[in-house]
C-alpha cells in the first residue's frame, strides 16, 4: 500500500513537472493579460490617473459605424479569404495524399513548406514587389500590351484576399492532408462499382470523410487571418481596413488601451462565435476535431 | 463487353475489405447505387430495405456501419451489390482478412446466400478450400492463363495439367522418365530409381519426361505387406514425421529404396494412432488413381 501510494503520489509529481511549462505558458501569457485587458475594457478614463467602471468602451463600438462596418468587413474576407484556401488547398491536399506516391508525395509536401522558411514580412513584400505600380507583373502586362499603361495592383481587397490565402494555404493543406491520407481508396473504388461519378464520390465519400480536416482547417485558417495584422496592413495599406489595425492604433497611436482592449476582447468574441457556428453547421465536436487532424 | 469502361459493365464487386462506406447508415449503403441511378427517394428505402431483409438483417438499416459483426458486414457488402440486380456479382477474396473461425462459418453463410439469390458470384480466392466449398465450377490460373475449368470434383480427381494437379489438393509429386505404356498405365521410374504406375493424362511413349501425382488418401499402410489391398504394388518405407492434423491427419514416409518423401492420410479408424516415428511400415496404391502428365524438360523443374 506504501509503495503503490507512493508510486502514485510520484506519477501525480512527474505528469505535474511535465505539465508545468504549458500551465505556466498558459497562465502568464494567455490567462493573465486577458483578464487585465477584461479589467481594462471594462472602464472609462475621467481624469489623469482617475478611471470608473462602465461600459463606455463597447458604446463607442456600437455607436461609431465606422468601427462595427470595419468589424463585420475583416469578417467577411476572412470568411472569403477561408473558403478560397479550401477550394485552393483541396486539389493540392488531394495529389498529395492520393496521386504521389512515396518520395513524390514527400517532395511536394516540402515544396508546400518551403515558402514557410521565409518570413511572413519577407514573402508579404514579395508580393509586394510583383504587384506594385513599378513591379513586375504590371510591367509584364505593359509589354504584352494588355493594359496601356502600369497599373497599380496594390490596396485591393482582391490583392488583400491573394495575400492571406497565400499566407494560410499549408494550414489548410496539412490537416486535409491527414484526414484524406486516411480515407481507405477501396472505399472510392467501391462507389464507382456501385455507378457513382466524381461529382457524387466527392460528395458523398469524400468530404463527409475528411469532414473533420476540413473543420479543422477552415478554423486555424480563419483564426489566422482574423487576427492577421501584417498581410492586410501591407497588401492594403489604407484600404485594408482590417480589425486589428484599429486595435494597433488605439494601442499605440492613440495610446487609448481601455479602448483597445474592448476591440480585442469583440475580435476573441468573434472568433469564438464563428468557430462555434461553423462546428454546429458542419456537425463536428471540437474536440474530435482537433484530435482527428 | 469489353469496350465498355469496368465500372459501366453490369457487374458488381464485393471488395476485399468489403469498402462499407462508414459515414453512412445500413440503409444508406445500401441504398448508394440505387441513389446514384436515380431512383426515386421512397423506391430507394422500399428497395434497400426489402433487400436487408433478404440477408437476415431487417431493421438494421438505421444501424451504424462499425456497429455490425464481422458476418452482419459482409451481408450488407453483398445486399449492397446485389441491390442493383447486376448480372454477375465479383468476390475479391472477401474473407481474406478473417480469422479462421470466422472464415468457416463464413464461407458456408456465403453458399447459402448465393443459392438463395440465385445471381452468379465470381469468388476469386487463393484459399482452396474455399474454391472447392463454394464454387459449381472452378478456373485455376496461373500466370494469368487458364489451365483448367471444370467442377471441383473435375478438378480434384482428374486434373487436366500438372500444375493443377499440384495446385489443388495435396498431392505427391513424383518425377522420372516413362518406362512404358501398358492402356493408359504407365511403369515409370523415378530420377532415384523408384518404379511406379499411374494412370497416363495425355499421350506417354516410353522415354518421355513424365510427372506422376499421388493423392495422400489414395494409398493405404499397412504394418505387413499382407494387409494391403491384394493386386497392388506393395512398397516398403520407414515413418518420417507424423503430421496430426484431426481428420486431416497424415504421415510423412521415407520410401525404403530410394528414400523419397511420400505422404500418405491417416485413416479415420485410428488403425494407426499408434504409429511411431522410425517404424517400418508398407504401403500401396491403385495406379488407376494416380495420375502422369508427360511434362517438357525445361517445366520439370
Amino acid at each position: 500500500m506504501v509503495d503503490t501510494g507512493t508510486a502514485s503520489w510520484r506519477g501525480r509529481l512527474t505528469l505535474g513537472l511535465l505539465l508545468a511549462p504549458a500551465l505556466l505558458w498558459l497562465l502568464a501569457l494567455i490567462i493573465l493579460p486577458h483578464l487585465d485587458l477584461a479589467v481594462l475594457s471594462f472602464r472609462e478614463r475621467v481624469a489623469p490617473r482617475e478611471f470608473r467602471a462602465s461600459l463606455a468602451q463597447y458604446k463607442t463600438f456600437f455607436g461609431e459605424p465606422i468601427y462595427w462596418q470595419i468589424f463585420v468587413r475583416t469578417a467577411a474576407m476572412s470568411a472569403i479569404a477561408t473558403l478560397l484556401t479550401l477550394v485552393l488547398a483541396f486539389p493540392v491536399a488531394w495529389t498529395i495524399a492520393k496521386l504521389a506516391r512515396g518520395r513524390a508525395s514527400s517532395l511536394l509536401f516540402v515544396v508546400c513548406l518551403i515558402p514557410f522558411w521565409v518570413s511572413e514580412t519577407v514573402r508579404t513584400l514579395g508580393w509586394m514587389i510583383l504587384l506594385r505600380e513599378s513591379g513586375v507583373l504590371p510591367s509584364v502586362l505593359v509589354k504584352l500590351g494588355v493594359t496601356a499603361m502600369p497599373v497599380e495592383m496594390l490596396y485591393h481587397d482582391a490583392t488583400i484576399l491573394v495575400g492571406l490565402v497565400y499566407t494560410s494555404l499549408l494550414f489548410m493543406v496539412v490537416p486535409l492532408v491527414g484526414s484524406l491520407e486516411s480515407l481507405d481508396n477501396s472505399l472510392i473504388e467501391a462507389a464507382y462499382d456501385l455507378g457513382g461519378n466524381g461529382w457524387s464520390v466527392l460528395r458523398k465519400i469524400v468530404i463527409p470523410h475528411a469532414a473533420p480536416g476540413i473543420t479543422a482547417g477552415c478554423i486555424v485558417v480563419f483564426m489566422l487571418t482574423l487576427g492577421n495584422y501584417l498581410t492586410p496592413t501591407l497588401l492594403g495599406g489604407k484600404n485594408s481596413q482590417w480589425f486589428t489595425e484599429q486595435i494597433y492604433t488605439q494601442f499605440i497611436t492613440r495610446f487609448n488601451w481601455e479602448q483597445g482592449a474592448a476591440f480585442g476582447f469583440l475580435l476573441l468574441v468573434l472568433s469564438t462565435t464563428m468557430v462555434w457556428l461553423g462546428l454546429r453547421a458542419s456537425g463536428q465536436r471540437f474536440g474530435e476535431v482537433m484530435r482527428r487532424s | 463487353m469489353a469496350g465498355v469502361a469496368p465500372n459501366r459493365r453490369p457487374v458488381n464487386m464485393v471488395f476485399q475489405q468489403l469498402a462499407l462506406f462508414p459515414m453512412m447508415s445500413v440503409a444508406e449503403n445500401v441504398a448508394f447505387g440505387l441513389a446514384r441511378r436515380g431512383v426515386k427517394r421512397a423506391e430507394q428505402i422500399k428497395k434497400s430495405e426489402a433487400m436487408l431483409e433478404r440477408v437476415g438483417l431487417a431493421g438494421a438499416g438505421n444501424k451504424k456501419v462499425d456497429e455490425l459483426s464481422g458476418g452482419q458486414r459482409q451481408r450488407v457488402a453483398i445486399a449492397r451489390s446485389l441491390v442493383l440486380e447486376p448480372t454477375l456479382l465479383l468476390l475479391d477474396e472477401p474473407l481474406g482478412a478473417l480469422d479462421l473461425k470466422l472464415r468457416e462459418h463464413m464461407k458456408i453463410e456465403l453458399k447459402q446466400l448465393q443459392a438463395a439469390f440465385g445471381t452468379t458470384f465470381v469468388y476469386i480466392t487463393h484459399d482452396q478450400s474455399e474454391a472447392l466449398v463454394l464454387s459449381d465450377h472452378v478456373g485455376v490460373m496461373n500466370k494469368g492463363r487458364f489451365e483448367q475449368l471444370g467442377t471441383p470434383q473435375e478438378l480434384y480427381y482428374s486434373p487436366a495439367t500438372p500444375f493443377v494437379a499440384g495446385f489443388v489438393g495435396a498431392n505427391n509429386k513424383i518425377t522420372g522418365k516413362a518406362l512404358r505404356n501398358r492402356d493408359g498405365i504407365v511403369d515409370l521410374a523415378s530420377s532415384s530409381g523408384w518404379h511406379i504406375s499411374a494412370r497416363a493424362v495425355g499421350t506417354v511413349a516410353s522415354g518421355d519426361s513424365v510427372a506422376a501425382f499421388v493423392r495422400p488418401e489414395v494409398a493405404s499402410l499397412g504394418r505387413h505387406a499382407s494387409e494391403l489391398p491384394a493386386g497392388q504394388p506393395a512398397y516398403q518405407a520407414a515413418v518420417e514425421s507424423l503430421l496430426f492434423d484431426g481428420a486431416n491427419s497424415a504421415v510423412l514416409l521415407r520410401e525404403a529404396s530410394t528414400k523419397l518423401e511420400f505422404r500418405i492420410a491417416l485413416p479415420q479408424t485410428g488403425r494407426f494412432a499408434d504409429l511411431r516415428v522410425g517404424e517400418p511400415i508398407f504401403f500401396s496404391f491403385d495406379p488407376e488413381r494416380a495420375v502422369c502428365f508427360p511434362v517438357s524438360a525445361a517445366a520439370n523443374g
